[in-house]
């Protein structure tokens, strides 16, 4: 990576048409939106309704499915940039066979998405069970040649647990966090409003509980920490290294922003190194806790 | 909000307990009024079309990018719905003291809304009205690009302005192509956030719901692969249109 700023799973990143885009904007890698073995429809609209501080959305893990996808992804003529491709399956089983198929495409690295709050028997079902999450990662792991991350969900009794299970299971980093399950009414009709009722709830409003789970995380386990959940500007970004990230990904942001965003935190984290005279990232990663 | 919005700029509208639709604006009074056009084809525009006054629905918006109006000689073509957008639009060229040729397309006589508006807004004489019905049942008998290729031998335009559906836009956009003339053509795909975050609505590298929904000639070459070829659908593969 160039960078450690990237696009998270979910926003924009679909249809590899766009991911030179993407790379122009100044992303060091992209997350691709989640790919299942079927196509998946998701729910009806609405799908994403704004509140204070995000959004709170329930696509519902809408996705091509992973032939046709890889099949996508194999038609760009060179790869822009970094590519990791987010999984999702119901069974150890299936992100076994979701590695398998895209190990003949040109990407870089593969996030098992195992904190989903809002589809029944993927996601979080799956992420908050530590016997589950091992079968998973070894499945995967047993078929992949390139790294495996796992998105996990502060939804859990124990995060440390969870990550530390992924990691003694041969997961080669950890993405933390995912949305956390939210619900919007409508005083008028009286209604939720997303079609699904419960969605999961991103941007800044989360951004303490991100980084409290990083922060947690970093001081237990030892494993590569990308930091998420409600980075709208290079200072967030800063937070999430001093608590223990590597790197970050950028989501909810781009609604505001667009995908300037990107090199807009990029060129920030910069000119804090520059007046902090920080050499490099890995000098302040974790300095919340280990200066202490 | 949306009463300021530009013509080709869209809202969400949510129908309680049914579901949201993308939905042009047709009515913008630049004050505090807005209106939609809403032809029931699916389950929420059906809902919409059974409301009652004083009952409530959501709108959220406007959003994308609409018209860039000018004050030349315009050829504004719409073809069934997607006329909501064109409307709006001629008001404010008159406004600006443009020259309108105004066409008006549908399968039939009942496909071809704001008819007796546009009558009225655009009754000077230098305006133009041209209606095609591909059943002959009002007007030219024939579709849309025929008549705008007839148009294109008598009359130089500055712009053409045009929205409704794809395969149209793509003859449209290919006969002024070949007469160096620039569009701005309103194109539609699946949207769920409307504000470029979901990338549900990807054509090629824009998302038409914060670069479009409307594009002009540069950024219509730029996705030929996809322009009249293929769109996404819900789950996001490309579908032939």
């Amino acid at each position: 990576m160039n960078n450690p700023v990237m696009l998270a799973s979910g926003v924009v990143g679909v249809h590899p048409d766009i991911f030179p885009r993407v790379a122009e904007a100044g992303a060091g890698a992209i997350v691709t939106k989640s790919i299942s073995m079927e196509p998946r429809e998701g729910y009806p609209n609405p799908t994403v309704v704004e509140v204070e501080g995000g959004f709170v959305n329930a696509i519902g893990l809408s996705n091509p499915g992973i032939d046709a996808f890889s099949k996508e992804l194999a038609t760009l003529e060179e790869k822009p940039l970094p590519i990791v491709v987010s999984l999702f399956g119901s069974t150890p089983a299936e992100f076994g066979d979701l590695v398998s198929k895209l190990e003949s495409v040109s990407v870089d690295c593969y996030e098992l998405n195992l904190s989903c709050p809002h589809v029944e028997k993927v996601g979080l079902e799956l992420g908050q069970d530590p016997e589950a999450v091992a079968a998973v990662v070894k499945a995967a792991k047993k078929f992949a040649s390139r790294p495996i991350l796992i998105k996990v969900s502060p939804h859990i009794a124990d995060i440390v647990e969870i990550v530390s299970v992924a990691k003694d299971s041969g997961a080669d980093g950890v993405t933390a966090i995912n949305t956390l399950r939210a619900m919007v009414i409508d005083i008028e009709s009286g209604r939720p409003i997303l079609s699904n009722n419960v969605g999961g709830l991103s941007g800044s409003a989360i951004k303490a509980i991100a980084i409290r789970s990083v922060y947690d995380i970093s001081q237990k386990v030892d494993i590569p920490i990308i930091g998420c959940g409600g980075i709208t500007r290079w200072s967030d970004a800063i937070e999430f290294f001093l608590a223990g990230a590597s790197a970050v990904q950028v989501g909810s942001a781009v609604a505001y922003k667009g995908l300037d965003i990107l090199s807009e935190i990029v060129n920030g984290i910069e000119k804090y190194m520059n007046n902090h005279k920080i050499k490099k990232i890995g000098d302040i990663i974790g300095r919340s806790y280990s200066s202490q | 909000m949306c009463s300021t919005a530009a013509p080709g700029q869209f809202a969400m509208i949510w129908a309680p307990g049914v579901g949201e639709v993308p939905m042009s604006l047709s009515f913008m009074d630049g004050k505090d009024t807005c209106g939609f056009t809403v032809k029931s084809i699916g389950m929420t525009t059906k809902e919409l079309c059974n409301k009652k006054k004083n009952d409530n629905i959501g709108i959220r918006g406007p959003y994308g990018t609409g018209f860039t109006s000018i004050s030349g000689n315009c050829l504004l073509v719409g073809g069934g719905t997607g006329l909501a957008p064109i409307l709006p639009l001629a008001k404010i060229l008159v406004g600006k003291g443009a020259d309108v040729t105004l066409l008006l397309a549908g399968k039939s006589k009942n496909d071809i809304p704001f008819l007796e508006d546009t009558q009225i807004l655009l009754s000077n004489s230098k305006h133009k009205i041209v209606v095609t019905t591909d059943d002959g049942s009002y007007g030219v008998k024939g579709v849309a690009s025929d008549y705008v290729e007839v148009l294109l031998k008598q009359e130089r335009y500055d712009m053409i302005y045009t929205c409704g559906p794809e395969t149209m836009l793509k003859k449209i956009f290919i006969l002024a192509e070949e007469k160096i003339i620039p569009v701005q053509v309103s194109l539609e795909r699946y949207i769920k956030c409307g504000f470029g975050i979901c990338g549900s609505c990807s054509i090629g590298r824009y998302l038409l719901c914060i670069d479009g929904p409307v594009f002009t000639s540069k950024q219509i070459r730029e996705i030929s692969n996809d322009f009249g070829i293929s769109r996404r659908n819900i789950n996001g593969g490309k579908t032939p249109i």
